[in-house]
């Protein structure tokens, strides 16, 4: 994934952008109160923002679904606003000992405190799976705790 | 004709005037705050249509425009923004205060205003329109554009820093003893650190408990506590505008986002009567005599604003494009540039400052918006 530059508009909102493949900057525009604008910058000139759409809570939602993204993603941004709160995509190395067993057996929670609440298998989400819930090499897990805490599970996946 | 029939003509001749000039202003593409401020002119003494039994009327209805105006202000920011852009944007904005506060004090060393008066006017120069500004960085569709955070932040700046200019004009229009200005004005420092602070750290909670599911309800808690607030400050000598846009800066979060649309017609109900009150305070006749001085100080706090804006968009490594569009941006003066002349005739300031004052916001909030439409119209593919 591109890194998404986030940047805070006061009395606005808030901007994403990213730089695509093709060199262009692209971004999205919350204003409070949910509408949100899809802007593009051509690569010679990356300050002026041509505007393409202008979106309310219905477009963004249909849009994201044509998209083909996980809603996932929304749902965690939300739980980002809470302070002290950190989130991280873990990746399941085809080496680590818990491809092929299950969330439980890794006792993520019991250890560290930390929820997988999601769990990312190719393009399928798989939200909020429960503790019988199998991991494969190359999910992609989806952790909400303490910083400190993410970073220990990092190392149970990775090590046992 | 009876006194009450007549009152209702006139409020209601009033409100229908603005009706008419707000829609001119959108035919036009303007800010509608110079049209209202030559409204307010033509109602005057001297003017064409003088008004006679509405001035109390008048007279409350702009007291309760400035308050909303700020309040709405506060909304607009959380203290945490307002704590974070102040780190961020420290040397612009000091750069700004010096750059276009210095040429207003001086013309008014100059007109004769004194060393007190003339703050009021180097107040009247230095503070950009955030009212205007927003509007002009959604209607051209810059929002997007990477010159936009440090335009909003200079605006942040110049609104926290009115915050603090406010109480010591006021505490000066107020006049009194040296240690009761040196009193009111750290009671008011005092009072906008602490609710800043407090506010950035429990604002939505605070927020949350005091708001209720009905919009009815949540239009007269808001409405009422912000004028027991400004009322409290005024008499505390810290000024009514600041009580409000502290108040402002207190509700944040979803609550901030409901008052905001509750109260935004009344804001733009009695701010229009505000500057209908500023202008019928303005006997037509002096405008002329000002007419020199007015363009002069534009055309100098224009290009001392407009050099600001541009050296601060290269600063963090804008392209020439983005620089000229940051200049011509924060040229617009509107609503606090009134705000901050109408506490000076409070004061007792010459009475030249009216005129000025107006016929200078005419010139800024018609030509910044003006200008920066002709250097950077909505872009599309």
């Amino acid at each position: 994934m591109s890194r998404i530059e986030e940047t805070k508009l006061p009395g606005v909102g808030v901007r994403f952008d990213f730089i695509t493949r093709q060199g262009e900057r692209v971004g999205v525009v919350h204003h409070r109160g949910g509408r949100r604008e899809i802007f593009i910058c051509p690569p010679d000139d990356p300050d002026t923002a041509r505007l393409v759409l202008d979106l309310d809570d219905d477009d963004v939602h249909t849009l994201a679904d044509v998209l083909g993204v996980s809603p996932v993603i929304e749902e965690i941004s939300q739980l980002q606003q809470v302070e002290g709160l950190a989130m991280d995509w873990l990746p399941i190395k085809p080496n680590s000992p818990y491809a092929g067993r299950t969330i439980g057996d890794a006792r993520i929670r019991t250890l560290t405190g930390v929820s997988v609440v999601a769990v990312i298998r190719g393009e399928d989400p798989f939200p909020a799976p429960g503790p019988e819930f199998e991991l494969k090499a190359d999910d992609i897990t989806v952790v909400v705790g303490t910083a400190h805490g993410i970073d220990a599970v990092k190392s149970i996946l990775a090590d046992g | 004709m009876s006194e009450t029939a007549r009152l209702l003509l006139e409020i209601g001749g009033i409100v229908f005037v603005l009706a008419l000039l707000a829609r001119l202003a959108r035919w036009l593409g303007i800010s509608p705050i110079p049209l209202y401020l030559l409204g307010g002119l033509a109602f005057g003494q001297g003017g064409i249509l003088p008004l006679v039994t509405s001035d109390e009327f008048i007279d409350a209805g702009a007291q309760i425009g400035v308050v909303l105006l700020l309040f709405m202000l506060g909304l607009e920011y959380t203290g945490d923004e307002l704590v974070k852009s102040l780190r961020t944007t420290a040397r612009a904005g000091f750069v700004d205060l010096f750059a276009s506060f210095t040429p207003g004090y001086l013309a008014g060393l100059i007109i004769g205003f004194g060393p007190i008066g003339s703050l009021f006017l180097g107040g009247v120069t230095y503070i950009s329109s955030s009212g205007v500004v927003a509007k002009l960085l959604e209607d051209l569709g810059w929002t997007g554009n990477r010159e936009t955070p440090i335009i909003l932040s200079i605006l942040v700046f110049e609104d926290l820093a009115m915050a603090v200019i406010l109480p010591i004009l006021g505490a000066l229009a107020l006049g009194g003893t040296v240690t009761g200005t040196l009193g009111s004005v750290f009671a008011a420092l005092t009072a906008v650190v602490i609710i800043i602070s407090v506010a950035s750290r429990h604002g939505e909670g605070l927020s949350r408990v005091a708001f209720s599911g009905s919009d009815e309800v949540n239009l007269l808690t808001v409405f009422g506590v912000t004028l027991i607030v400004a009322g409290i400050a005024e008499q505390l000598h810290v000024s009514a505008a600041v009580g409000a846009f502290l108040v402002g800066i207190g509700v944040s979060g979803e609550p901030a986002d409901r008052a905001r649309a509750l109260l935004a017609p009344l804001r733009d109900l009695f701010a229009g009567v505000f500057f209908i009150f500023f202008g019928l305070s303005i006997d037509p006749s002096t405008l002329p005599a000002v007419a020199g001085t007015v363009v002069l100080l534009a055309l100098v706090t224009g290009a001392t604003k407009a050099g600001t804006g541009w050296w601060a968009a290269r600063r963090v490594g804008i392209g020439s494009r983005g620089r000229i569009r940051s200049a011509t941006a924060l040229l617009a003066r509107g609503e606090f540039s009134i705000v901050i002349a109408g506490l000076g005739i409070t004061a007792g300031v010459a009475g030249e400052l009216a005129p000025i004052a107006a016929g200078y916001v005419l010139l800024m909030a018609s030509a910044g918006p003006i200008l920066a439409r002709a250097v950077g119209p909505r872009a599309t593919l």
